[in-house]
């Protein structure tokens, strides 16, 4: 394995990643290293996979193959080093509780368990609220919260995990303007501070005035690497256009089949 | 008078027998539990999980019967607490490992235990086992007949319940909100769902003495939901379903007191569903009057803001803001049920904004033209907005100016001021009551 050598390990590797849902594969066969002290988009049409990957990263669902390393360490043993924003809507927003409360819960993990939320906790929630400009709404019920709101409370939680990796779920998507530009100023402040941000993106325009990497995806890694030199109207055309008929059949035949890919 | 000849409804709360204390304490103990932790299947959308459980419970208290030959609390008990964490199994299993969904899962696992419930508890029935009158009670609870161990039984699994929700209280909460972030955390949320399914278990168990399984979900549902009504707070809501529980236990064993005939456990689901009832109509927050009253209220003050300002324009029109109207007049421009304008000028009139003359036409009073000032201010300021900052044509922007005139604040309008620079006119080269002076006098040259 080409982990053993002497180069800083990077913030997230992924090797040969192969996702399954009732065995028909969503993703095959990716193999990443993601940058360090990067903004990287994750870019692909719809039912690409983005999310998956996002989740197969984060331990969310059952790897078919693969394994991934955060730091050189298997996620497991790791789960504190990396932040997860996940898509809004994952939730249900008429939970009774507050927007400081919500973002408390990204203290959780450096509690123990049954312990209680120290003074300092509730700090640090309080200045992650002020740091995404929602420290005027932290005892407002969280569906009261607009959908930029929302979504700036999800950040926020993040924050005060106080890590070096996050990785984002659509943080985009559906937030008005002012939210957008308030989201990349504070994505642009975590890379000042070090930090490598992965964000699952919609909006192919602002790929390359937003991001310095981006990955480009369709059920498989179509293109990897620095902006400038990724994003081309080739790799697009390779990830959007033509459908990938057979790759579909087959993992539809897999599914039928109900034969695991990968046993 | 002395105790014995108080009439039931009173004596009650004397506690006159050993049997009314123990009746009352169980149905308590069992509406607490099953409220506090009702919330976390409420707020998990698991609401159905209870009515399966406590279904399936009905086969594990036939089953201890008939292994054991007594009806030991304790060994009845912990045989419906290994069928219902069968039951809690066999849904998980079924979602997991085929392409079910929990709601079907979950309707098999209820028909099927219960159905295996009632064909054990008619054998033991015929069996000619004179030991076995009463084990039917477990169908619809036997609050009555329940003794001191029982009693102490329910205390000492109520003391578990409360204690686990005390200590995992955080936990609980964020696997009910967000488990998939919980588990990114390294939560052990799937641990911590199965200790969850074990409470759940424990307090059906506690539940069935006294409603019975047929009727147990009810008391882990409606207090959770009828207190979602009142809070938006998760430790306030847990106390109030608590609280909620507790009462309708009491009313329960009340009820069955005053009516020797009268089933306790039915009568706490009525009491249970009354409170709901109650708290869908009248909590402040949340509930149907409060929130239909705060319509009205701001429909009316609309339709009483609507008039003032019709009046003040008239009258700016004859350049005497406190020139009188009739009715006629301002219903040609202020088209409106004939009544309805009646009863918002005689508002007006109450408030003094509006004074009627001997003749009856209305006319502004000192104050009502200084309300009618602003509002007219307010609606003009917001013309000037949308026709200046949103570009939007002069005669399109009154009817949105029509509706925001009545929500501005007053901070609001210092930033729509300060955004326009005091303007003196609107789109429609209006005055803007209030406006910049130089901008006026200029208009009026």
């Amino acid at each position: 394995m080409t982990l053993t050598s002497n180069a800083p390990a990077a913030p997230i590797e992924v090797h040969d990643l192969t996702v399954a849902y009732h065995h028909r594969p969503v993703l095959w066969d990716v193999d990443a290293a993601f940058p360090e002290s990067q903004l990287i988009a994750v870019v692909g049409p719809n039912g690409a996979g983005k999310s998956t990957l996002i989740k197969a990263i984060m331990g969310l669902v059952p790897l078919a193959s693969g394994e991934v390393r955060v730091f050189g360490k298997p996620v497991n043993e790791t789960r504190r080093l990396v932040a997860y924003v996940p898509q809004r809507e994952s939730v249900d927003w008429d939970f009774p509780t507050t927007a400081l409360d919500v973002v408390l819960m990204g203290r959780y993990g450096h509690l123990s368990l049954f312990g209680r939320p120290r003074k300092r906790d509730r700090e640090i929630a309080r200045q992650s609220l002020e740091k995404v400009g929602m420290q005027d709404f932290a005892h407002r019920q969280i569906s009261q919260l607009s959908g930029g709101q929302q979504q700036r409370v999800f950040l926020a939680r993040a924050l005060a995990q106080q890590t070096k990796v996050y990785l984002m779920d659509e943080p985009f998507a559906g937030v008005d303007a002012a939210t957008e530009k308030a989201i990349v100023v504070l994505l642009q402040e975590l890379r000042a501070e070090g930090s490598t941000v992965v964000v699952v993106h919609h909006d192919l325009q602002s790929v390359p005035e937003y991001f310095d990497s981006v990955m480009l995806l369709n059920l498989r890694l179509v293109a990897f690497g620095d902006v400038a030199s990724t994003f081309t109207p080739e790799n697009l055309h390779k990830t959007y256009g033509g459908r990938l008929n057979l790759l579909t059949e087959v993992g539809e035949k897999l599914r039928r089949q109900e034969w695991n890919a990968r046993q | 008078m002395t105790i014995g000849a108080l009439p039931p409804w009173l004596s009650f709360f004397t506690l006159p027998s050993i049997n009314v204390r123990l009746v009352l304490s169980g149905c308590i103990i069992l509406g607490l539990c099953s409220g506090v932790l009702g919330c976390f299947t409420f707020l998990r959308k698991r609401a159905l999980l209870g009515d399966a459980l406590s279904h399936a419970a009905l086969p594990g208290v036939c089953m201890a019967f008939l292994l054991t030959g007594t009806k030991d609390p304790l060994i009845i008990l912990a045989g419906a607490a290994v069928s219902c964490w069968l039951g809690a199994i066999s849904v998980d299993l079924i979602t997991r490992y085929t392409r079910c969904k929990e709601d079907s899962a979950l309707g098999m696992v209820l028909s099927v235990y219960f159905a295996v419930g009632i064909m054990l508890l008619t054998s033991i029935q015929h069996s000619g086992n004179a030991a076995q009158s009463g084990l039917d009670k477990f169908l619809l609870g036997k609050a009555p007949s329940m003794l001191d161990r029982d009693v102490w039984t329910l205390t000492i699994l109520s003391v578990i319940i409360l204690g686990a929700v005390a200590v995992a209280y955080k936990e609980f909460k964020i696997i009910s909100f967000d488990p998939g972030f919980a588990q990114t955390l390294g939560l052990p949320v799937r641990v911590l769902e199965v200790v969850l399914a074990t409470l759940i278990v424990l307090a059906v168990v506690v539940g069935i003495q006294a409603v019975g399984v047929v009727l147990m979900s009810a008391m882990l549902v409606t207090p959770a939901a009828a207190a979602r009504f009142w809070t938006d707070r998760l430790s306030i809501m847990a106390v109030l379903a608590g609280v909620f529980g507790a009462l309708s236990g009491a009313a329960g064993a009340y009820i069955s007191y005053l009516g020797p005939g009268m089933p306790t456990g039915p009568w706490m689901v009525i009491a249970v569903t009354s409170l709901f009832a109650f708290s869908l109509l009248f909590a402040p927050l949340r509930g149907f009057v409060p929130r239909f009253n705060r319509t009205r209220r701001t429909r009316r003050r609309t339709a009483q803001e609507n008039i003032l300002r019709t009046l003040y324009v008239l009258g700016e029109r004859e350049n005497r803001l406190d020139a009188s109207c009739s009715e006629t007049e301002l219903l040609k421009y202020r088209p409106m049920r004939a009544s309805a304008l009646l009863s918002t000028l005689s508002q007006l009139e109450k408030k003094g904004l509006v004074a009627e003359d001997s003749a009856g036409c209305y006319a502004l009073t000192s104050d009502g033209i200084e309300t009618g000032a602003r509002l007219t201010r307010l609606h003009r300021l917001w013309e000037l907005y949308l026709a200046t900052k949103l570009e939007l044509a002069a005669d399109h922007v009154h009817d949105d100016a029509e509706e925001i005139e009545h929500i501005i604040t007053p901070e609001l309008e210092a930033r729509l001021t300060a955004a326009l620079a005091n303007p003196g006119e609107d789109p429609h080269a209006r005055r803007i009551p209030g406006g910049h002076p130089a901008a006026q006098a200029g208009e009026q040259t």
